[in-house]
């Protein structure tokens, strides 16, 4: 990409060659993009909050059902809102952390393209489109993890992300497919409106373990959790952006936007609670064994979607409401928490929690960000994060079936996260001043204005919870419940049970912050007794993969000419003969047709011609026989009047004699022993498969012909395509999209044995 | 091959057989041709030049590699396809005009089928004297 500022200080020409320097002024454009849409959801917000859902459909593929149609309504502009205003936040902060690299605007490419097609995945209101935009931002999230590609393990991470949430993708479709046919349409709101439909059709099981698998993988549920802290080799405001604030709750906005077609079954309650419950707590255990900032908060984000999933198993409006709570809670802070590791990193060139410390002296700001934004992560008043944290305790006490795991489940996680939020936030600003890499110094306006921001936003909604009850929490979680709801958060609930679990999770947390490093101690002897973590047994898996793959390569890839053709011809003679045997097609014709001498004439050509083929002792001889058997067969369609056919038979057969014997002439004379076993066993191969074919030739001719195609060409191939030769017609009009493929599979083979040739490395003199 | 007759009457012959294929290529709407049969004739009018003058003759006689000719027949019949979109009509429908046409006499009719099966024709003799001219030149 040029950049015209460049020219200006053409003093230092050969910067210029080697890096672009994208200037600040030019970044602003790439957070233009999403603020612009930012501020267009926002008018949305009025009409969403007085319970409309707006509709926007396009014809695609209507023969189909599929349809780029989308739907605006509380959840799906909840997730537009955080994707595009975190975006504008993420595009900014990255101009400064970013400029001058040497690929900022395909950086920026790739951000755009992400934020676009996560927009595309919340508003969908069709499934195909639905997992369109799904694909695609898998495609761009391997593409941001993979961006500094010079690094073998920003390489493994992007595509093990890649793999993982591809191969939920792949059971996605299938669990969508299984839910449009189940539905009879592909429409979502029409599915969701749909009631019990789903819920009762007897391929519920299966589809709801497809989407699982699906929502599972993309928000990294226990056991697929392992992509999430490795695609923490993406920079900083990717983590953020991406795996963080939004593409892994893709799966959690998929189970909330299924929620009224699949929820409410003791399957569906069961899964998500336990495999919520399970993440949440494991991952927040893992939280604490980090000593890098950036790996702490990523298996924080994993924490925060286990409880998502947990919630959204329940159909307690109250649990949603928590869920939808927490959803805009930990974006704030999370996305915010991200934004400072990568300033403390950019600061002081290190995110070990062992070399930070006393830093709010140099990074004023950053520490206020940091603060705000860990009150509300831990959860203390009068921050939203306390909100959330109360309406997770009175939602998981409305979980019918069990309270006490649930809620049990939930303190635990949060107490866990209450000494996160103390190592991350605290423990590098205060304390004893340490030594770091580089001399710590505050961070461009640029940079902490995005985590400021959105920390005083957690504040702001904090204090006045209605800004976002009405407007977006209610609706929302009419649209995740299917009914309309209502939902009044408020910063004081009144002395009761979740006002005590709150202060027994900060009691635990205070505990858990402060024996932290006996803690962490304690986690790493645990990891060095366990056989192997999961992201070992992936490598397992995918050298098992690759060997297998290898495997049955040597055994149906021999190159052995000779074999494939035996392997093919054997697979027709037996196939076929099976199932002529078994259907009990096999006919034998009532009539004969008349011979006379032409054909008999044209019968003893071919056959005389096969016969030399196999018996002659000359390579030539054998291919010019073999030329006369494909004559034969080109006056066989001159007989029966086709000659298109023949012409083109007639000139293959002339190409194929030029061809073959180019080739085989170098080779060496014929061995033609009789008494060999391989030739025997060739022979009765032959005769096999000539008589199968024969056999299935002669039954086929037997059964009245249907001619209505045929006639049908025959009518219109003048009057609507100018053309009196039916096969040509066919080939370049009425069936062009055919030919098409079919010339298109000429040219590939052309170009592969193009590559063969020039691959033997003799194969054209300078 | 050294073969004074052979040479001497591929002069001849291989402007007879292009000049062939193009008529059977023209004719095909009407009468047995058309891409596939054109593209194999004019294919095997080269060979016949690279038998009897060598195959950096062949080469040099067709001027563009075999290769891109192929591709860019086979870019020519997906322009021709694409041609329909612009007509709002669908993909790979045949698009007609018929200049000088007056009453029953359809004038000089032109299409995007002739262009789709020149396209076609382009791809055949691409495809078919890439492999065969390589393996010459390989063996």
């Amino acid at each position: 990409m040029g950049n015209p500022d460049h020219r200006d200080n053409a003093g230092d020409a050969k910067s210029v060659t080697t890096k672009v320097q994208p200037s600040i002024g030019v970044g602003w454009v790439s957070a233009l993009v999403p603020f612009a849409l930012a501020i267009l959801f926002v008018t949305f917000l009025p009409a969403i909050a007085s319970g409309e859902r707006l509709r926007f459909a396009y014809e695609w593929v209507p023969s189909l059902g599929i349809n780029l149609t989308f739907l605006i309504d509380g959840l799906s502009l909840t997730f537009a809102l955080l994707i595009t205003g975190i975006g504008a936040v993420v595009a900014l902060y990255s101009s400064v952390t970013l400029a001058g690299h040497l690929h900022y605007w395909r950086f920026v490419f790739y951000l755009l393209f992400f934020m676009f097609s996560m927009l595309g995945l919340v508003l969908a209101d069709n499934l195909i489109t639905l997992f369109v935009f799904w694909e695609l931002t898998s495609v761009s999230s391997y593409l941001l993890i993979g961006f500094n590609h010079s690094s073998a393990k920003a390489r493994r991470s992007a595509l093990q992300a890649l793999l993982v949430t591809g191969g939920g993708g792949l059971a996605l479709l299938a669990g969508f497919i299984l839910m449009g046919s189940a539905a009879g349409t592909f429409e979502l709101s029409e599915i969701i409106a749909s009631g019990d439909a789903i819920r009762d059709h007897a391929l519920y099981v299966p589809i709801f373990f497809l989407v699982l698998a699906g929502a599972f993988t993309k928000s990294a549920q226990v056991p697929f959790h392992f992509w999430l802290p490795n695609a923490m080799a993406a920079p900083t405001p990717v983590s953020a952006y991406l795996h963080s604030a939004t593409m892994v709750k893709a799966g959690i906005y998929l189970l909330a936007r299924m929620h009224p077609a699949l929820s409410g079954t003791d399957l569906w309650l069961w899964t998500l609670t336990v495999f919520g419950a399970a993440t949440a707590v494991f991952a927040s255990i893992l939280a604490l064994r980090q000593t890098d900032l950036k790996l702490a908060l990523a298996y924080t984000t994993l924490m925060a979607l286990g409880t998502l999933t947990m919630f959204l198993g329940s159909g307690a409006t109250i649990a949603i409401a928590a869920a939808v709570t927490f959803l805009i809670v930990h974006s704030f802070y999370k996305a915010a928490l991200f934004l400072i590791v990568g300033i403390i990193d950019y600061g002081t060139g290190t995110r070990e929690t062992a070399q930070l410390g006393g830093l709010a002296r140099a990074m004023p700001v950053t520490a206020v960000a940091a603060a705000a934004a860990a009150l509300s992560m831990a959860g203390f008043p009068p921050f939203l994060g306390f909100i959330g944290k109360e309406l997770k305790y009175e939602g998981a006490l409305a979980v019918a079936s069990e309270p006490l795991f649930v809620a049990s489940a939930a303190v635990l996680a949060n107490a866990l996260m209450v000494a996160v939020a103390g190592i991350v936030a605290l423990k590098p600003f205060y304390g004893h001043r340490l030594e770091t890499p580089k001399l710590p110094q505050e961070a461009p306006f640029l940079m902490w204005i995005g985590p400021i921001g959105l920390a005083v936003l957690g504040l702001v909604f904090g204090l006045m919870p209605g800004l976002i009850s009405g407007s977006l929490v209610q609706p929302a979680v009419t649209a995740i419940a299917g009914q309309p709801e209502t939902v009044k958060l408020a910063l004081w609930h009144g002395l009761n049970l979740p006002l005590l679990l709150s202060v027994l999770t900060f009691a635990l947390g205070i505990a858990f912050y402060l024996g932290h490093g006996k803690l962490r101690s304690f986690l790493v002897r645990v990891e060095e007794r366990l056989p192997a973590s999961a992201d070992e047994l992936w490598d397992r898996f995918l050298d098992a993969l690759k060997g297998g793959a290898a495997w049955q390569t040597r055994v149906l890839q021999g190159g052995i000419l000779r074999r494939y053709l035996f392997i093919v011809f054997a697979t027709l003679a037996v196939g076929g003969g099976v199932t002529l045997y078994v259907t009990g097609a096999a006919r034998w014709p009532s009539v004969w047709p008349d011979f006379t001498i032409k054909h008999l004439l044209v019968i003893g050509l071919i056959a005389g011609g096969a016969v030399m083929t196999v018996f002659s002792i000359s390579r030539l001889a054998a291919i010019c026989a073999l030329g006369v058997v494909g004559m034969g067969v080109a006056l066989i369609f001159v007989i029966f009047g086709a000659p298109d056919v023949a012409i083109t038979q007639l000139l293959v057969e002339t190409l194929v004699v030029i061809l073959v014997s180019v080739v085989m002439l170098r080779l060496p004379q014929l061995e033609r022993d009789p008494m060999k076993g391989g030739r025997i066993l060739d022979a009765a191969l032959a005769l096999a498969v000539g008589a199968v074919v024969t056999v299935i030739l002669i039954s086929v001719l037997d059964t009245p012909l249907d001619r209505s195609i045929t006639a049908y060409f025959e009518d219109k191939s003048l009057p609507e395509a100018f053309g009196r030769n039916i096969v040509n017609v066919i080939l370049v009009d009425f069936r062009a999209l055919d030919t098409f493929g079919e010339i298109a599979v000429v040219a590939v083979a052309a170009l592969g044995a193009f590559v063969l040739l020039k691959g033997t490395g003799k194969a054209k003199k300078p | 091959m050294n073969s004074l007759i052979l040479s001497a009457a591929t002069r001849i012959l291989v402007g007879l057989m292009l000049l062939f294929s193009v008529y059977m290529l023209i004719r095909g709407h009407n009468e047995p041709g058309g891409g596939f049969i054109g593209g194999l004739l004019a294919t095997i009018g080269i060979v016949l030049y690279a038998i009897s003058h060598g195959v950096a003759a062949a080469r040099e006689a067709l001027r563009l590699d075999p290769l891109s000719i192929a591709m860019g027949g086979l870019g020519m019949a997906l322009f021709a396809g694409i041609m329909a979109v612009f007509f709002n009509d669908a993909f790979f429908s045949g698009q007609w005009a018929f200049p000088f046409a007056e009453g029953d006499d359809k004038g000089f009719p032109i299409s995007t089928v002739l262009l789709f099966d020149i396209g076609v024709y382009l791809v055949v003799v691409g495809a078919v004297l890439s492999i065969v001219l390589g393996l010459e030149e390989e063996v």
